[in-house]
Protein backbone atom coordinates (compact mmCIF):
# COMPACT_ATOMS: atom_id res chain seq x y z
CA UNK A 1 0.00 0.00 0.00
CA UNK A 2 1.39 3.08 -0.98
CA UNK A 3 0.92 6.17 1.27
CA UNK A 4 2.63 9.51 0.80
CA UNK A 5 2.38 11.40 3.96
CA UNK A 6 2.49 14.75 4.00
CA UNK A 7 4.26 17.09 7.15
CA UNK A 8 2.17 20.13 6.97
CA UNK A 9 2.95 22.20 9.68
CA UNK A 10 3.20 19.64 12.11
CA UNK A 11 0.23 18.03 11.82
CA UNK A 12 0.16 14.74 9.98
CA UNK A 13 -1.89 14.82 6.54
CA UNK A 14 -3.51 11.66 4.94
CA UNK A 15 -4.29 11.57 1.10
CA UNK A 16 -7.79 12.39 0.39
CA UNK A 17 -8.03 8.20 -0.22
CA UNK A 18 -7.07 7.57 2.96
CA UNK A 19 -9.07 9.02 5.88
CA UNK A 20 -8.56 9.23 9.77
CA UNK A 21 -10.04 6.46 11.20
CA UNK A 22 -8.67 6.97 15.12
CA UNK A 23 -7.16 10.30 16.67
CA UNK A 24 -5.76 11.27 20.05
CA UNK A 25 -5.47 14.64 21.15
CA UNK A 26 -3.40 15.58 23.57
CA UNK A 27 -4.14 12.38 26.04
CA UNK A 28 -2.79 12.30 29.52
CA UNK A 29 -3.27 8.76 30.52
CA UNK A 30 -3.26 7.51 34.27
CA UNK A 31 -3.14 4.85 36.57
CA UNK A 32 -3.47 6.02 39.76
CA UNK A 33 -0.89 8.86 40.82
CA UNK A 34 1.30 6.97 37.80
CA UNK A 35 1.10 9.49 34.43
CA UNK A 36 1.26 6.11 31.75
CA UNK A 37 0.64 8.57 28.82
CA UNK A 38 1.69 11.78 28.20
CA UNK A 39 0.50 14.39 25.51
CA UNK A 40 -0.20 12.10 22.89
CA UNK A 41 -1.59 13.22 19.60
CA UNK A 42 -1.62 11.45 16.06
CA UNK A 43 -3.77 10.60 13.78
CA UNK A 44 -4.47 6.27 12.61
CA UNK A 45 -5.37 6.18 8.98
CA UNK A 46 -7.75 3.82 7.73
CA UNK A 47 -6.97 0.67 6.26
CA UNK A 48 -3.42 0.44 6.97
CA UNK A 49 -1.25 -1.49 9.46
CA UNK A 50 -0.10 1.33 12.25
CA UNK A 51 2.74 -0.04 14.58
CA UNK A 52 3.52 1.10 17.86
CA UNK A 53 7.11 0.68 18.72
CA UNK A 54 9.60 1.63 21.78
CA UNK A 55 11.37 0.20 24.66
CA UNK A 56 9.36 -1.97 27.24
CA UNK A 57 7.72 0.03 29.41
CA UNK A 58 7.33 2.91 27.33
CA UNK A 59 3.04 2.75 27.13
CA UNK A 60 2.94 0.95 24.31
CA UNK A 61 0.00 -1.38 25.35
CA UNK A 62 -1.34 1.68 27.36
CA UNK A 63 -1.76 3.73 24.16
CA UNK A 64 -2.95 0.47 22.14
CA UNK A 65 -5.65 -0.14 25.07
CA UNK A 66 -6.84 3.75 24.91
CA UNK A 67 -8.56 2.71 21.39
CA UNK A 68 -11.14 0.12 22.73
CA UNK A 69 -10.84 1.87 26.73
CA UNK A 70 -9.50 -1.84 28.01
CA UNK A 71 -7.45 0.81 30.43
CA UNK A 72 -11.10 1.41 32.33
CA UNK A 73 -10.55 -2.28 33.30
CA UNK A 74 -7.52 -1.25 35.76
CA UNK A 75 -8.85 0.56 39.30
CA UNK A 76 -7.74 3.90 39.22
CA UNK A 77 -6.92 4.26 35.74
CA UNK A 78 -8.36 8.07 34.11
CA UNK A 79 -8.26 9.70 30.64
CA UNK A 80 -7.66 13.08 29.19
CA UNK A 81 -7.90 14.71 26.49
CA UNK A 82 -9.64 13.83 23.30
CA UNK A 83 -9.42 10.02 21.55
CA UNK A 84 -11.57 9.95 18.03
CA UNK A 85 -13.25 6.82 16.24
CA UNK A 86 -14.56 8.18 12.88
CA UNK A 87 -14.93 11.45 14.91
CA UNK A 88 -16.63 10.51 17.99
CA UNK A 89 -15.11 10.76 20.99
CA UNK A 90 -14.69 7.62 22.79
CA UNK A 91 -14.42 8.83 25.83
CA UNK A 92 -17.41 11.60 25.92
CA UNK A 93 -20.66 10.84 27.78
CA UNK A 94 -23.26 7.81 26.36
CA UNK A 95 -20.65 6.04 24.34
CA UNK A 96 -21.28 2.52 25.10
CA UNK A 97 -18.38 0.92 25.88
CA UNK A 98 -19.56 -2.61 24.82
CA UNK A 99 -20.53 -1.69 21.49
CA UNK A 100 -17.21 0.22 21.13
CA UNK A 101 -14.98 -2.59 21.96
CA UNK A 102 -17.38 -5.00 19.24
CA UNK A 103 -16.06 -2.14 16.59
CA UNK A 104 -12.33 -2.05 17.71
CA UNK A 105 -11.39 -5.71 18.47
CA UNK A 106 -8.03 -7.25 20.30
CA UNK A 107 -5.96 -9.67 19.81
CA UNK A 108 -4.02 -10.40 23.18
CA UNK A 109 0.23 -10.91 23.32
CA UNK A 110 -0.45 -14.30 24.91
CA UNK A 111 -2.81 -16.52 22.52
CA UNK A 112 -6.31 -16.33 24.82
CA UNK A 113 -8.58 -18.88 23.22
CA UNK A 114 -11.61 -19.96 25.58
CA UNK A 115 -11.28 -23.47 27.27
CA UNK A 116 -14.19 -24.64 24.68
CA UNK A 117 -14.15 -25.78 21.13
CA UNK A 118 -12.85 -24.30 17.79
CA UNK A 119 -16.27 -23.80 16.91
CA UNK A 120 -17.16 -22.69 19.67
CA UNK A 121 -14.78 -19.61 20.09
CA UNK A 122 -15.21 -18.33 16.86
CA UNK A 123 -19.12 -18.60 17.65
CA UNK A 124 -18.82 -17.22 20.97
CA UNK A 125 -19.10 -13.25 19.98
CA UNK A 126 -21.88 -13.89 17.23
CA UNK A 127 -23.25 -15.70 19.97
CA UNK A 128 -23.27 -13.17 22.46
CA UNK A 129 -24.90 -10.92 19.97
CA UNK A 130 -27.65 -12.66 19.50
CA UNK A 131 -26.82 -15.19 16.71
CA UNK A 132 -28.55 -18.78 17.96
CA UNK A 133 -29.07 -19.86 13.77
CA UNK A 134 -26.92 -22.93 13.40
CA UNK A 135 -26.36 -22.51 9.77
CA UNK A 136 -25.97 -18.74 9.86
CA UNK A 137 -23.39 -19.51 12.74
CA UNK A 138 -21.81 -22.26 10.77
CA UNK A 139 -21.54 -19.72 7.98
CA UNK A 140 -19.82 -17.15 10.13
CA UNK A 141 -17.64 -19.07 11.51
CA UNK A 142 -16.01 -20.65 8.44
CA UNK A 143 -16.18 -17.08 6.96
CA UNK A 144 -13.95 -15.72 9.62
CA UNK A 145 -11.48 -18.93 9.76
CA UNK A 146 -11.07 -18.87 5.86
CA UNK A 147 -10.11 -14.79 6.60
CA UNK A 148 -7.60 -16.04 9.29
CA UNK A 149 -6.27 -18.25 7.45
CA UNK A 150 -6.60 -20.96 9.49
CA UNK A 151 -9.54 -22.80 7.68
CA UNK A 152 -7.88 -25.56 6.05
CA UNK A 153 -6.02 -26.36 9.22
CA UNK A 154 -8.82 -26.70 11.42
CA UNK A 155 -12.02 -27.62 8.98
CA UNK A 156 -11.47 -31.23 10.76
CA UNK A 157 -10.93 -30.12 14.33
CA UNK A 158 -13.80 -27.60 14.65
CA UNK A 159 -15.26 -29.89 17.30
CA UNK A 160 -12.04 -29.97 19.43
CA UNK A 161 -10.77 -28.05 22.69
CA UNK A 162 -9.15 -24.41 20.62
CA UNK A 163 -6.15 -24.91 23.60
CA UNK A 164 -5.74 -28.42 22.16
CA UNK A 165 -4.12 -26.34 18.55
CA UNK A 166 -0.69 -25.13 18.08
CA UNK A 167 0.95 -21.88 19.53
CA UNK A 168 0.28 -20.27 16.10
CA UNK A 169 -3.02 -22.08 15.14
CA UNK A 170 -4.36 -20.70 18.76
CA UNK A 171 -3.51 -16.80 18.04
CA UNK A 172 -4.85 -17.17 14.06
CA UNK A 173 -7.92 -18.93 16.07
CA UNK A 174 -8.39 -15.55 18.51
CA UNK A 175 -7.90 -13.52 15.40
CA UNK A 176 -10.74 -15.21 13.45
CA UNK A 177 -12.82 -14.87 17.03
CA UNK A 178 -12.34 -11.38 16.92
CA UNK A 179 -13.60 -10.54 13.17
CA UNK A 180 -16.74 -12.90 13.36
CA UNK A 181 -17.90 -9.59 15.01
CA UNK A 182 -17.40 -7.53 12.05
CA UNK A 183 -14.79 -5.36 14.04
CA UNK A 184 -13.56 -1.98 12.01
CA UNK A 185 -10.02 -2.06 13.94
CA UNK A 186 -8.27 -4.69 15.17
CA UNK A 187 -5.69 -3.89 17.96
CA UNK A 188 -2.68 -6.45 18.79
CA UNK A 189 -1.11 -6.36 21.31
CA UNK A 190 2.59 -7.83 20.92
CA UNK A 191 0.48 -10.84 18.68
CA UNK A 192 3.31 -12.76 17.66
CA UNK A 193 5.76 -12.61 20.97
CA UNK A 194 4.93 -16.05 22.03
CA UNK A 195 4.90 -17.65 18.57
CA UNK A 196 7.80 -19.03 16.29
CA UNK A 197 9.31 -17.50 13.37
CA UNK A 198 7.04 -19.64 10.57
CA UNK A 199 3.92 -18.51 12.88
CA UNK A 200 5.07 -15.68 12.94
CA UNK A 201 5.57 -14.93 9.17
CA UNK A 202 2.01 -16.30 8.70
CA UNK A 203 0.32 -14.00 10.97
CA UNK A 204 2.34 -11.11 9.16
CA UNK A 205 0.68 -12.12 6.55
CA UNK A 206 -2.62 -12.50 7.47
CA UNK A 207 -2.14 -8.75 8.93
CA UNK A 208 -1.35 -7.52 5.26
CA UNK A 209 -4.19 -9.05 3.66
CA UNK A 210 -6.94 -8.11 6.88
CA UNK A 211 -5.26 -4.39 6.15
CA UNK A 212 -7.32 -3.88 2.90
CA UNK A 213 -10.53 -4.05 4.91
CA UNK A 214 -9.59 -3.25 8.76
CA UNK A 215 -7.62 -0.66 10.51
CA UNK A 216 -4.97 -2.53 12.22
CA UNK A 217 -2.98 -1.24 15.34
CA UNK A 218 -0.25 -3.48 16.36
CA UNK A 219 2.34 -3.06 19.06
CA UNK A 220 5.90 -5.07 18.53
CA UNK A 221 8.76 -5.21 20.05
CA UNK A 222 9.86 -6.76 16.81
CA UNK A 223 11.78 -3.91 14.64
CA UNK A 224 11.28 -5.99 11.52
CA UNK A 225 8.35 -7.06 11.86
CA UNK A 226 7.39 -3.80 12.53
CA UNK A 227 9.10 -2.40 9.15
CA UNK A 228 8.23 -5.47 7.07
CA UNK A 229 3.90 -4.90 8.33
CA UNK A 230 3.19 -1.30 8.58
CA UNK A 231 2.38 1.29 6.97
CA UNK A 232 2.36 3.94 9.36
CA UNK A 233 4.80 3.58 12.39
CA UNK A 234 4.93 5.56 15.56
CA UNK A 235 7.99 5.65 18.16
CA UNK A 236 7.76 5.87 22.03
CA UNK A 237 9.55 6.31 24.72
CA UNK A 238 9.62 7.23 28.55
CA UNK A 239 10.22 9.98 30.11
CA UNK A 240 12.62 10.47 33.23
CA UNK A 241 8.86 10.25 35.36
CA UNK A 242 8.19 7.17 33.68
CA UNK A 243 5.57 8.63 31.53
CA UNK A 244 5.22 7.40 27.77
CA UNK A 245 5.30 10.21 24.86
CA UNK A 246 5.07 9.98 21.16
CA UNK A 247 8.82 10.94 19.93
CA UNK A 248 7.91 10.86 16.29
CA UNK A 249 5.11 9.36 13.93
CA UNK A 250 5.29 8.87 10.12
CA UNK A 251 5.20 6.09 7.76
CA UNK A 252 7.36 3.59 8.25
CA UNK A 253 9.37 3.52 4.81
CA UNK A 254 10.59 7.02 6.19
CA UNK A 255 10.55 6.47 9.83
CA UNK A 256 13.28 3.31 9.46
CA UNK A 257 14.91 5.47 6.57
CA UNK A 258 15.05 8.95 8.04
CA UNK A 259 14.68 9.36 11.01
CA UNK A 260 13.84 13.00 12.24
CA UNK A 261 14.67 12.56 15.89
CA UNK A 262 18.29 11.79 17.09
CA UNK A 263 16.00 8.97 19.90
CA UNK A 264 14.36 7.50 16.78
CA UNK A 265 17.85 6.52 14.81
CA UNK A 266 19.50 5.28 18.04
CA UNK A 267 16.66 3.07 18.88
CA UNK A 268 16.12 1.97 15.63
CA UNK A 269 19.60 1.28 14.84
CA UNK A 270 20.18 -1.18 17.97
CA UNK A 271 22.26 1.58 20.08
CA UNK A 272 19.76 1.33 22.81
CA UNK A 273 16.55 -0.88 23.80
CA UNK B 1 39.53 -27.49 39.68
CA UNK B 2 37.58 -29.26 42.41
CA UNK B 3 34.38 -27.30 44.23
CA UNK B 4 34.70 -28.10 48.01
CA UNK B 5 30.96 -28.81 48.65
CA UNK B 6 29.47 -27.44 51.99
CA UNK B 7 28.42 -30.93 54.56
CA UNK B 8 26.95 -28.40 56.97
CA UNK B 9 24.66 -27.44 54.25
CA UNK B 10 23.48 -30.72 52.93
CA UNK B 11 22.95 -31.66 56.97
CA UNK B 12 20.44 -28.22 56.93
CA UNK B 13 18.89 -29.48 53.64
CA UNK B 14 18.49 -32.94 55.32
CA UNK B 15 17.50 -31.72 58.60
CA UNK B 16 14.89 -29.51 57.00
CA UNK B 17 13.19 -32.31 55.20
CA UNK B 18 12.91 -34.31 58.28
CA UNK B 19 11.46 -31.15 60.20
CA UNK B 20 8.79 -30.84 57.45
CA UNK B 21 7.98 -34.53 56.50
CA UNK B 22 7.40 -35.07 60.29
CA UNK B 23 4.82 -31.93 60.74
CA UNK B 24 3.27 -33.37 57.57
CA UNK B 25 2.67 -36.54 59.89
CA UNK B 26 1.92 -35.17 62.93
CA UNK B 27 -1.04 -33.51 60.96
CA UNK B 28 -1.87 -36.52 59.08
CA UNK B 29 -2.00 -39.19 61.94
CA UNK B 30 -4.67 -38.22 64.17
CA UNK B 31 -7.11 -37.57 60.94
CA UNK B 32 -6.40 -41.37 60.18
CA UNK B 33 -6.08 -42.68 63.96
CA UNK B 34 -9.71 -40.93 64.42
CA UNK B 35 -11.43 -43.04 61.57
CA UNK B 36 -9.50 -46.25 62.13
CA UNK B 37 -10.55 -46.14 65.98
CA UNK B 38 -14.37 -44.89 64.82
CA UNK B 39 -14.21 -48.11 62.25
CA UNK B 40 -13.16 -50.97 64.98
CA UNK B 41 -14.71 -49.58 67.57
CA UNK B 42 -18.12 -49.05 65.72
CA UNK B 43 -17.25 -51.51 62.57
CA UNK B 44 -19.28 -54.37 64.21
CA UNK B 45 -22.59 -52.05 64.77
CA UNK B 46 -23.38 -51.58 61.18
CA UNK B 47 -25.31 -53.89 59.16
CA UNK B 48 -28.23 -53.31 56.84
CA UNK B 49 -30.61 -53.19 59.76
CA UNK B 50 -28.68 -50.62 60.86
CA UNK B 51 -29.02 -48.16 58.20
CA UNK B 52 -32.33 -49.27 57.25
CA UNK B 53 -34.18 -49.94 60.45
CA UNK B 54 -35.78 -47.02 62.72
CA UNK B 55 -34.61 -47.12 66.41
CA UNK B 56 -36.60 -48.94 68.73
CA UNK B 57 -36.00 -48.89 72.96
CA UNK B 58 -34.70 -44.91 73.08
CA UNK B 59 -31.55 -46.10 69.89
CA UNK B 60 -30.63 -49.32 72.40
CA UNK B 61 -31.30 -51.59 70.05
CA UNK B 62 -32.79 -51.18 65.90
CA UNK B 63 -31.33 -48.84 63.21
CA UNK B 64 -30.34 -45.13 62.93
CA UNK B 65 -32.65 -44.72 59.46
CA UNK B 66 -34.36 -41.41 60.22
CA UNK B 67 -30.86 -39.64 61.39
CA UNK B 68 -29.37 -40.72 58.69
CA UNK B 69 -32.14 -39.62 56.00
CA UNK B 70 -32.45 -36.06 58.53
CA UNK B 71 -28.68 -35.44 57.73
CA UNK B 72 -29.00 -35.67 54.13
CA UNK B 73 -31.92 -33.40 54.04
CA UNK B 74 -30.51 -30.76 56.09
CA UNK B 75 -27.26 -30.93 53.91
CA UNK B 76 -29.52 -30.13 50.76
CA UNK B 77 -31.61 -27.63 52.58
CA UNK B 78 -28.38 -25.90 53.84
CA UNK B 79 -27.43 -26.37 49.61
CA UNK B 80 -30.21 -24.92 48.48
CA UNK B 81 -30.17 -21.87 50.31
CA UNK B 82 -26.37 -21.38 50.98
CA UNK B 83 -25.02 -21.75 47.14
CA UNK B 84 -27.10 -19.18 45.22
CA UNK B 85 -26.51 -16.61 47.36
CA UNK B 86 -23.00 -17.65 48.48
CA UNK B 87 -21.95 -17.88 44.61
CA UNK B 88 -24.35 -14.42 43.53
CA UNK B 89 -22.73 -12.79 46.90
CA UNK B 90 -19.04 -13.95 45.71
CA UNK B 91 -19.78 -12.51 42.03
CA UNK B 92 -20.72 -9.48 43.45
CA UNK B 93 -17.90 -8.93 45.65
CA UNK B 94 -15.21 -9.99 42.76
CA UNK B 95 -16.07 -9.00 40.22
CA UNK B 96 -18.84 -5.65 40.54
CA UNK B 97 -17.93 -4.16 44.05
CA UNK B 98 -15.58 -1.04 44.21
CA UNK B 99 -13.06 -1.16 46.41
CA UNK B 100 -13.84 0.88 49.33
CA UNK B 101 -14.80 0.83 52.80
CA UNK B 102 -18.28 -0.57 52.75
CA UNK B 103 -16.92 -3.58 50.48
CA UNK B 104 -14.05 -3.81 53.17
CA UNK B 105 -16.46 -4.16 55.98
CA UNK B 106 -18.75 -6.72 54.35
CA UNK B 107 -15.31 -8.75 53.37
CA UNK B 108 -14.40 -8.11 56.94
CA UNK B 109 -17.76 -9.57 57.91
CA UNK B 110 -17.84 -12.52 55.76
CA UNK B 111 -13.90 -13.64 57.34
CA UNK B 112 -15.72 -13.30 60.84
CA UNK B 113 -18.82 -14.85 59.97
CA UNK B 114 -16.63 -18.25 59.62
CA UNK B 115 -15.64 -17.46 63.52
CA UNK B 116 -18.88 -16.79 65.29
CA UNK B 117 -19.72 -19.79 67.63
CA UNK B 118 -22.40 -22.28 65.92
CA UNK B 119 -24.33 -22.28 68.96
CA UNK B 120 -24.57 -18.38 68.55
CA UNK B 121 -25.84 -19.54 65.01
CA UNK B 122 -28.73 -21.82 66.59
CA UNK B 123 -30.16 -18.81 68.90
CA UNK B 124 -29.70 -16.97 65.84
CA UNK B 125 -31.73 -19.52 63.69
CA UNK B 126 -34.29 -19.90 66.85
CA UNK B 127 -35.27 -16.21 66.72
CA UNK B 128 -35.10 -15.51 63.30
CA UNK B 129 -36.31 -18.32 61.64
CA UNK B 130 -38.00 -20.43 64.23
CA UNK B 131 -40.03 -17.25 65.90
CA UNK B 132 -39.89 -14.31 64.08
CA UNK B 133 -40.56 -15.89 60.72
CA UNK B 134 -42.61 -18.46 62.52
CA UNK B 135 -40.95 -21.66 60.69
CA UNK B 136 -40.88 -23.26 63.91
CA UNK B 137 -38.96 -26.22 65.39
CA UNK B 138 -38.64 -27.53 61.40
CA UNK B 139 -36.70 -29.06 59.21
CA UNK B 140 -36.64 -25.21 56.96
CA UNK B 141 -35.13 -23.49 60.15
CA UNK B 142 -32.51 -25.59 60.70
CA UNK B 143 -31.75 -26.03 56.88
CA UNK B 144 -31.47 -21.94 57.09
CA UNK B 145 -29.24 -21.73 60.25
CA UNK B 146 -26.96 -23.91 58.69
CA UNK B 147 -27.39 -22.32 55.81
CA UNK B 148 -26.27 -19.08 57.31
CA UNK B 149 -23.11 -20.33 58.98
CA UNK B 150 -22.36 -21.96 55.60
CA UNK B 151 -22.49 -19.03 53.87
CA UNK B 152 -19.26 -17.73 54.63
CA UNK B 153 -17.34 -20.74 53.73
CA UNK B 154 -19.40 -20.58 50.28
CA UNK B 155 -18.69 -16.88 49.55
CA UNK B 156 -14.95 -17.29 50.36
CA UNK B 157 -14.38 -20.43 48.35
CA UNK B 158 -16.77 -19.21 45.15
CA UNK B 159 -14.63 -15.78 45.70
CA UNK B 160 -11.13 -17.35 44.87
CA UNK B 161 -12.68 -19.82 42.38
CA UNK B 162 -13.74 -16.43 40.53
CA UNK B 163 -10.80 -14.84 41.07
CA UNK B 164 -8.62 -17.45 39.46
CA UNK B 165 -9.98 -17.65 36.33
CA UNK B 166 -7.34 -15.97 33.90
CA UNK B 167 -7.71 -12.36 33.26
CA UNK B 168 -6.99 -13.32 29.60
CA UNK B 169 -10.46 -14.86 29.29
CA UNK B 170 -12.19 -12.22 30.75
CA UNK B 171 -10.48 -9.72 28.16
CA UNK B 172 -10.40 -11.72 25.58
CA UNK B 173 -14.40 -11.88 25.83
CA UNK B 174 -15.05 -8.31 26.51
CA UNK B 175 -12.56 -7.37 23.51
CA UNK B 176 -15.06 -8.84 21.10
CA UNK B 177 -17.77 -6.28 22.20
CA UNK B 178 -19.46 -8.62 25.18
CA UNK B 179 -21.05 -6.77 28.18
CA UNK B 180 -19.41 -7.57 31.66
CA UNK B 181 -22.30 -9.90 32.89
CA UNK B 182 -22.31 -11.87 29.87
CA UNK B 183 -18.49 -12.52 30.06
CA UNK B 184 -19.07 -13.34 33.78
CA UNK B 185 -21.81 -15.99 32.62
CA UNK B 186 -20.22 -17.48 29.83
CA UNK B 187 -16.60 -17.62 30.24
CA UNK B 188 -15.74 -16.79 33.79
CA UNK B 189 -18.68 -18.83 35.77
CA UNK B 190 -17.97 -22.25 33.65
CA UNK B 191 -14.48 -22.06 34.29
CA UNK B 192 -14.99 -21.23 38.49
CA UNK B 193 -17.97 -23.97 38.74
CA UNK B 194 -15.34 -26.44 39.99
CA UNK B 195 -13.68 -24.60 42.54
CA UNK B 196 -17.59 -23.19 43.69
CA UNK B 197 -19.20 -26.68 44.02
CA UNK B 198 -16.54 -27.81 45.57
CA UNK B 199 -16.29 -25.42 48.55
CA UNK B 200 -20.01 -25.59 48.53
CA UNK B 201 -20.12 -29.92 49.39
CA UNK B 202 -17.22 -28.92 51.53
CA UNK B 203 -19.45 -26.45 53.16
CA UNK B 204 -22.34 -28.71 53.20
CA UNK B 205 -20.08 -31.76 54.83
CA UNK B 206 -19.45 -29.77 57.45
CA UNK B 207 -22.97 -28.50 58.02
CA UNK B 208 -23.75 -31.85 58.64
CA UNK B 209 -21.54 -32.86 61.58
CA UNK B 210 -22.81 -29.96 63.35
CA UNK B 211 -24.38 -30.73 66.83
CA UNK B 212 -24.97 -27.23 68.41
CA UNK B 213 -26.99 -25.48 65.98
CA UNK B 214 -29.67 -28.30 65.35
CA UNK B 215 -29.62 -28.77 69.06
CA UNK B 216 -32.21 -25.72 69.68
CA UNK B 217 -33.19 -25.34 66.01
CA UNK B 218 -35.80 -28.84 65.66
CA UNK B 219 -33.26 -31.79 66.19
CA UNK B 220 -35.16 -34.40 67.41
CA UNK B 221 -33.88 -37.23 69.78
CA UNK B 222 -36.74 -39.85 68.57
CA UNK B 223 -39.21 -39.78 65.98
CA UNK B 224 -41.79 -42.06 64.29
CA UNK B 225 -41.94 -41.62 60.82
CA UNK B 226 -39.48 -39.25 58.43
CA UNK B 227 -40.44 -35.53 58.53
CA UNK B 228 -43.07 -35.01 56.19
CA UNK B 229 -42.78 -31.20 55.16
CA UNK B 230 -40.03 -29.00 55.87
CA UNK B 231 -41.68 -28.17 58.69
CA UNK B 232 -42.12 -31.11 60.48
CA UNK B 233 -38.75 -31.65 63.54
CA UNK B 234 -36.04 -34.26 62.06
CA UNK B 235 -33.54 -36.50 63.77
CA UNK B 236 -30.10 -36.32 62.62
CA UNK B 237 -26.59 -38.04 63.08
CA UNK B 238 -24.87 -35.58 65.02
CA UNK B 239 -27.61 -34.93 67.41
CA UNK B 240 -28.21 -38.77 67.76
CA UNK B 241 -25.11 -39.39 68.56
CA UNK B 242 -24.35 -36.33 71.49
CA UNK B 243 -27.92 -38.10 73.39
CA UNK B 244 -27.33 -41.74 73.04
CA UNK B 245 -23.73 -41.01 74.15
CA UNK B 246 -24.68 -38.33 76.51
CA UNK B 247 -28.30 -39.31 77.71
CA UNK B 248 -29.17 -42.45 77.47
CA UNK B 249 -28.15 -44.81 80.66
CA UNK B 250 -26.48 -48.46 79.68
CA UNK B 251 -26.40 -47.92 75.75
CA UNK B 252 -24.27 -50.10 74.30
CA UNK B 253 -21.06 -48.84 73.25
CA UNK B 254 -20.86 -50.60 69.91
CA UNK B 255 -24.17 -48.73 68.68
CA UNK B 256 -22.38 -45.43 69.88
CA UNK B 257 -19.18 -46.48 67.79
CA UNK B 258 -21.90 -46.90 65.01
CA UNK B 259 -23.59 -43.60 64.93
CA UNK B 260 -20.53 -41.68 64.79
CA UNK B 261 -18.91 -44.15 61.95
CA UNK B 262 -22.28 -43.39 60.05
CA UNK B 263 -22.17 -39.77 60.66
CA UNK B 264 -17.78 -39.99 59.61
CA UNK B 265 -18.68 -42.07 56.15
CA UNK B 266 -21.12 -39.62 55.55
CA UNK B 267 -19.21 -36.37 55.43
CA UNK B 268 -16.07 -38.23 54.22
CA UNK B 269 -18.24 -39.42 51.51
CA UNK B 270 -19.18 -35.80 50.55
CA UNK B 271 -15.31 -34.64 51.24
CA UNK B 272 -14.47 -37.17 48.58
CA UNK B 273 -17.45 -36.69 46.15
CA UNK B 274 -15.96 -32.77 46.50
CA UNK B 275 -12.54 -33.99 45.22
CA UNK B 276 -13.79 -36.53 42.47
CA UNK B 277 -15.66 -33.33 41.09
CA UNK B 278 -12.45 -31.25 40.79
CA UNK B 279 -10.49 -33.60 39.61
CA UNK B 280 -12.71 -34.86 37.14
CA UNK B 281 -13.09 -31.51 35.58
CA UNK B 282 -9.81 -30.81 35.80
CA UNK B 283 -9.13 -33.64 33.37
CA UNK B 284 -11.79 -32.23 30.95
CA UNK B 285 -9.90 -29.28 29.79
Amino acid sequence: MDITLLKQNGKTEFPSTCTTKLKTEKVNLYYGTFQALRNVTLEIPACNITAIIGPSGCGKSSLLRLFNRMNDLIPGSRVEGNVELDGIPIYGPKVDVVELMKRVGMVFQKPNPFPMSVFENVAYGPRRHGINNRAELEEIVEKSLRQAASWDEVKEKLEQSGLALSGGQQQRLCIARVLAVEPEVILMDEPCSALDPVATLKIEDLMRNLAQEYTIIIVTHNMQQAARVSDMAAFMMMEEDRAGTLVEYGPTSKLFTNPKDKRTEDYITGRFG
Amino acid sequence: MTYKVGISRQITQRTAFVFLGLATAITVIPVLFIIIYTAIKGGGAISWDFITQFPSQAGKAGGIFPAIVGTLYLMLGTLVFALPVGVLAGIYLTEYARDNWLTRLINLAIVNLSGVPSIVFGLFGLSMFALTFHFGLSLLTASLTLACQALAMVITTSREAILAVPREYREGSLAIGTTKWQTIRHIVLPQAFPGIITGAVLAISRAAGETAPILVVGAAFLMPKLPQSPFDQFMALPYHLYTVAAHVPNMPKETIWGVALMLLIVVLSFDILAAVIRIKTRQKR
